[in-house]
């Protein structure tokens, strides 16, 4: 091969080379932007009605919707109302309040949260988010602190 | 460890040095209908583009009559190249049953059904069965209006068949009616039954093209045919085809976006103008053509019943051509084919235009 046609040669793989890596980007980036979820944006709420007042019997509990999580509302044997996050700190799950013990306990891996919503006993690292508990008339009004 | 190393350590275990020496010895005619072998190659390339933005679009897609509009909504308007991706998904799909056609009659007029490919041939018309079943199905999964009524018609049609009719409507459209059961069910077809029993018949097709080698056609039988090499001569030139195609559908998908329509509401008026997919046409314009009764029978009845001949003749023309299969040349069967294409061309038009 003479040295001119070489360089050609060369030439012709540059650009051949950039080309099909040009294609390759130009296909890629977008399948990875579509795979990536877009943010959904929800309006953040502050406070929602959790129950009625006469819904709850002392020693006993409830969830309720808080925007797309769950929350915990809590009569303790005393009647006072107690309102926390329902996602326990260790590994999401859902808690629920047992009558039994006068404990806040998860299923998952027995984790146990007193009724200021510390945890006591099990895996949890963290206390539960304590909301505050309001009552209007009827309605059982949770907002966040 | 060294290439070659490699080399021996996956030949011992997967046998790639067959493949290799298939491919050194694989060669591909040369000769002025040479250009028709490249649709097969660009079908199965679209196909494979089918496989990839389907594959996507499933990520949020929701396969159900209260969230499936909403989500190819949210797929075209909040993910990032949704619209692009959707709109491929659509484009391809068209491109693929368009190309799919071109690789068929090409095929068929350089008879390339004869011995001993004719389960080659039978193979392709399953995989074009399959791939209007692909359209029917993937047609209703935006759940809009168009799709819905087009659906009830389509459904409704195969209802005519002869004796199993009734069972047929009720099985596809899991119940009396198009409602969201058929919609789930459509959905099925569409990304889990349809992609499994393809994946058989391609398999085969593709083995079959592979043991047999390209047919040369008759004309040119005899004669000295040069050749090329399939590796890399003609795979770098089908490569071609597929920078074609993809440059095709960028040309298409961006600046025609597929649509989206409004949401199928079950108890609306159908809107006026409803059509199948271009690719169903002829058969919609021959059924609005027949008179209301032939004879005894119902006209579409008979229609359909004719579509249904029509079709396993297609499918058995291999076994039917006998002067092709001897060598003869097998005038009937090319004015056959050429009276084929006419018709679907003029049915096509006229639907359209009507």
């Amino acid at each position: 091969m003479s040295p001119w046609s070489e360089q050609r040669r060369k030439l012709l793989n540059i650009l051949l080379g950039t080309s099909v890596g040009a294609t390759l980007v130009a296909i890629l980036y977008p399948i990875l932007k579509f795979m990536i979820p877009p943010e959904v944006i929800e309006a953040t709420q502050t406070s929602v009605v959790a129950g009625r007042v006469n819904e709850l019997p002392p020693n006993s509990g409830k969830i309720f919707k808080f925007g797309n999580k769950p929350g915990l509302l809590v009569r303790t044997p005393t009647g006072e109302y107690k309102a926390f996050s329902a996602v326990c700190t260790h590994l999401d799950c859902i808690v629920q309040y047992r009558p039994d013990l006068r404990l806040i306990w998860c299923a998952c891996h027995n984790g146990q949260y007193n009724l200021s919503g510390k945890n006591i006993a099990g895996p949890p690292p963290r206390p539960l988010e304590e909301y505050a508990v309001n009552i209007r008339g009827e309605e059982i009004v949770v907002s966040k602190m | 460890m060294r290439v070659e190393t490699w080399r021996s350590w996956l030949d011992e275990r997967l046998g790639t040095e067959a493949i290799r020496e298939f491919l050194r010895r694989k060669e591909v005619p040369i000769h002025r209908h040479t250009i028709w072998y490249y649709f097969g190659g660009m079908t199965l390339f679209l196909f494979v583009v089918q496989v990839v933005t389907g594959a996507l679009l499933l990520l949020y897609y929701r396969p159900s009559a209260e969230a499936a509009f909403e989500s190819v909504q949210f797929i075209m308007t909040e993910v990032e190249f949704g619209w692009l991706i959707r709109s491929i998904h659509s484009w391809s799909a068209n491109l693929m049953i368009a190309t799919l056609f071109i690789h068929m009659f090409s095929a068929y007029f350089m008879k390339a059904y004869r011995p001993p490919r004719e389960l080659t041939w039978v193979s392709g018309t399953l995989l074009l069965v399959l791939a209007l079943a692909f359209g029917f199905s993937g047609y209703l999964l935006p759940w809009n209006k168009l799709a819905f009524f087009a659906t009830k018609v389509g459904t409704d049609i195969a209802g005519d068949v002869p004796l199993i009719g009734p069972f047929l409507l009720r099985f596809l459209r899991g119940g009396e009616e198009v409602t969201g059961a058929t919609l789930t069910r459509f959905f099925g077809f569409h990304v889990a039954i349809l992609p499994g029993v393809t994946t058989i018949v391609l398999t085969l097709h593709l083995i079959l093209v592979q043991k047999h080698g390209m047919s040369i056609p008759p004309s040119l039988e005899g004669a000295r045919v040069r050749t090329m090499k399939f590796f890399p001569n003609f795979l770098l030139r089908d490569l071609i085809g597929w920078v074609l195609a993809i440059g095709a559908l960028a040309a298409l998908a961006a600046p025609f976006p597929w649509g989206l329509g409004e949401k199928a509401d079950p108890f609306a008026p159908a809107p006026a103008g409803i059509k199948p997919e271009w690719y169903f046409l002829f058969l919609f314009q021959t059924l609005r053509l027949l008179p209301a009764r032939v004879g005894i029978f119902e006209g579409e009845v008979v229609g359909v019943t004719l579509f249904l001949l029509g079709a396993l003749f297609w499918m058995l023309v291999p076994f039917l051509d006998q002067p092709a299969s001897r060598g003869w040349r097998s005038r009937f069967f090319t004015g056959l084919g050429v009276f084929i294409v006419l018709y679907i061309a003029v049915m096509t038009i006229w639907g359209y235009l009507a």
